[in-house]
């Protein structure tokens, strides 16, 4: 009788082990699809831009300026070029504000109004980006008469300033307070405890940041239609519409010439290979032990 | 050791006037002069009151150790005598405490410039990270202006060898002040704190996170540098307050409950809960 009851409740509890087991392989087959729906469209693009692009990535690609609308051949030089010049000069422009605005929230304001400036830079960074170029086209655009370089990094510079003002607070506060008061107890100066401490300290993890919102901002294309223009010809000066690469990739994509699309392919390309080796030197710096 | 740090050679940051001080074994019997004087100190965290009415004296270029059960207002005690507390928002304190007759809180003292007098060790040795030992050493000094490499040199041998770190470091001064044992990180932190040549050192708990054979040699070197130094020790360990320390002082619930010689102090308490505490019967 006991016997029975007892074989009868260990076939009940097999069954319940069976169901546990099923939902719990069918919750990790979940997980995995979803991560694989993750990395699947990267894996794709990159395919489908190596496939359409890489031909089209030569010599000429780098060293020529567009050829003629219609006529073969030709490059964007002017637009890597141009690339280079409105993120060097966003960021000249907008870290400098967002480590320095970073350094007033984690060294020296009080706690509610560094929680205040935190919701508005975490607002900032969910404004949509043509917003921003709407915005720089009224207040830099109009009173200068014309698109120009200047606008279009003063554009990328805004969106950069709250995406470093976050990563660089977030390292300052890993900074353990013992550092600080060790340099108060030596006498030594606020502001230079701050900078020679504690920015020193964090510099690595600052670094990481700038470059993780220069990575962010290198592929805009919606702030910079309304400020830097593009340009099919070469162009360095801060006053004259100036070429992107994310503005000749749309410019050749919406064209109707095969050769420009092949090479929109090949612009895509290389952007999108930029922001990768900007990503992997991130992790390269984060992998090393200091901050 | 007679210290060159006695040597009157100029200095290239301002440092405050000092009022004079005896030369050690100038007379037979040195009368101690009292370095730091606390006079009725009542400090707050917001609205907890942690110090209550302590008054009291730390004799010159000798050791003090104030013991206590955790919680008794040590840390907050020692913090207060180089107005570190100041750092932790909400405090607030009354009373009055005097380094060489001169009120630390009077208008016009620049907590800066009084922390160069009166340097601090922590419980957790904190060498700078991004620095070398020699960095470490000299922070102090390069972050106040002085540019003399010779000045610079001789004042890392000098504070190195005072920390009984020398012949350890001295070959590699390059190497990051972290890679370093626990212990010589503590005496680099030492090395880092005499090279402001300050004239008090305060020490919060500085060996509680050694080993005993570290322990033993911060405790060798706290009972050199009292030569050179008024050191202020805070400790939960008993043989160590006894071992190291001049006088003693109990304190207990924010109150200093008695201060005497360690002798006195560990021998013929005054007080019912020193003895107790000393005994070992609570704490
Ligand atoms: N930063 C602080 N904020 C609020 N209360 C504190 C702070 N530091 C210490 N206290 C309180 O002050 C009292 C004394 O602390 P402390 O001086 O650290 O004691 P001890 O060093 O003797 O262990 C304790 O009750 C503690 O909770
Ligand atoms: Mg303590």
């Amino acid at each position: 009788m006991t016997t029975v009851e007892a074989s009868g409740r260990r076939l009940e509890d097999q069954h319940q082990h069976r169901w546990r087991r099923f939902k719990s392989g069918a919750m990790s087959a979940l997980a995995v699809l979803s991560a694989a729906a993750v990395i699947l469209p990267l894996g794709f693009v990159l395919f489908h831009l190596l496939l359409q692009g890489a031909s089209s990535v030569n010599v000429d690609f780098f060293t020529r300026t567009p050829a003629a609308p219609g006529s073969p051949g030709g490059g964007m030089a002017n637009a890597i070029a141009g690339s280079a010049e409105l993120l060097a000069l966003a960021t000249a422009l907008g870290a400098p504000i967002g480590v320095l605005g970073a350094i007033y929230l984690s060294e020296y304001s009080s706690p509610a109004v560094a929680a205040s400036i935190r919701f508005v830079a975490d607002v900032l960074n969910g404004v949509p980006s043509i917003i921003w170029g709407v915005l720089v086209f009224g207040v830099v655009v109009v009173p200068m008469h014309g698109f120009s370089t200047l606008a279009g990094a003063v554009a990328l510079a805004i969106m950069m300033i709250p995406l470093v003002l976050r990563t660089t607070e977030e390292v300052l506060l890993l900074v353990p307070g013992g550092y600080r008061e060790a340099a108060l107890a030596l006498g030594i100066a606020r502001w230079k405890i701050v900078v020679h401490i504690v920015v020193r300290t964090a510099s690595r993890g600052i670094v990481t940041g700038v470059l993780l919102a220069v990575a962010r901002i290198s592929g805009e294309t919606a702030p910079l239609l309304f400020t830097a223009f593009g340009n099919l010809n070469w162009n360095l000066g801060l006053t004259q519409p100036i070429a992107a690469l994310p503005l000749q990739i749309y410019t050749y994509a919406v064209s109707p010439y095969e050769d420009w699309h092949r090479q929109a392919w090949a612009g895509a390309l290389v952007l999108i290979s930029l922001i990768f080796l900007l990503n992997l030197s991130v992790r390269f710096l984060t992998r090393a032990k200091r901050l | 050791m007679n210290p060159p740090l006695g040597s009157p050679e100029p200095r290239t940051y301002s440092e405050p006037m000092r009022p004079p001080q005896p030369a050690v074994g100038q007379s037979p019997q040195p009368v101690r002069q009292i370095a730091i004087s606390v006079e009725g100190l009542n400090l707050w965290y917001g609205k907890n009151q942690a110090l209550f009415d302590v008054s009291l004296g730390f004799p010159a270029r000798s050791v003090t150790a104030i013991i206590g059960p955790s919680g008794c207002g040590k840390s907050t005690l020692l913090r207060t005598l180089n107005r570190m507390h100041e750092v932790t928002p909400g405090t607030r304190m009354t009373g009055r405490v005097r380094l060489f007759g001169d009120d630390l809180y009077r208008s016009g003292m620049d907590p800066t410039i009084l922390r160069r007098r009166v340097g601090m060790i922590f419980q957790k040795s904190n060498p700078f990270p991004t620095l070398s030992v020699r960095e470490n050493v000299l922070v102090g000094l390069r972050l106040n202006g002085v540019r003399d490499k010779e000045v610079l040199r001789e004042r890392l041998e000098e504070c190195l060898r005072m920390a009984a770190l020398w012949d350890e470091v001295k070959d590699n001064l390059n190497r990051p002040g972290i890679s370093l044992s626990g212990g010589q990180q503590q005496r680099l932190c030492i090395a880092r704190a005499i090279a402001m040549r300050p004239e008090v050192l305060l020490m919060d708990e500085p060996s509680s996170a050694l080993d005993p054979i570290a322990t033993a040699r911060i405790e060798e070197l706290v009972h050199e540098l009292k030569e050179t130094f008024t050191i202020v020790i805070v400790t939960h360990n008993m043989q160590q307050a006894a071992r190291v320390s001049d006088h003693t002082a109990f304190m207990y619930l924010g109150r200093l409950i008695e201060m005497g010689t360690t002798q006195k102090i560990f021998q013929r308490p005054e007080h019912r809960q020193t003895e107790e505490y000393i005994t070992g019967r609570f704490g």
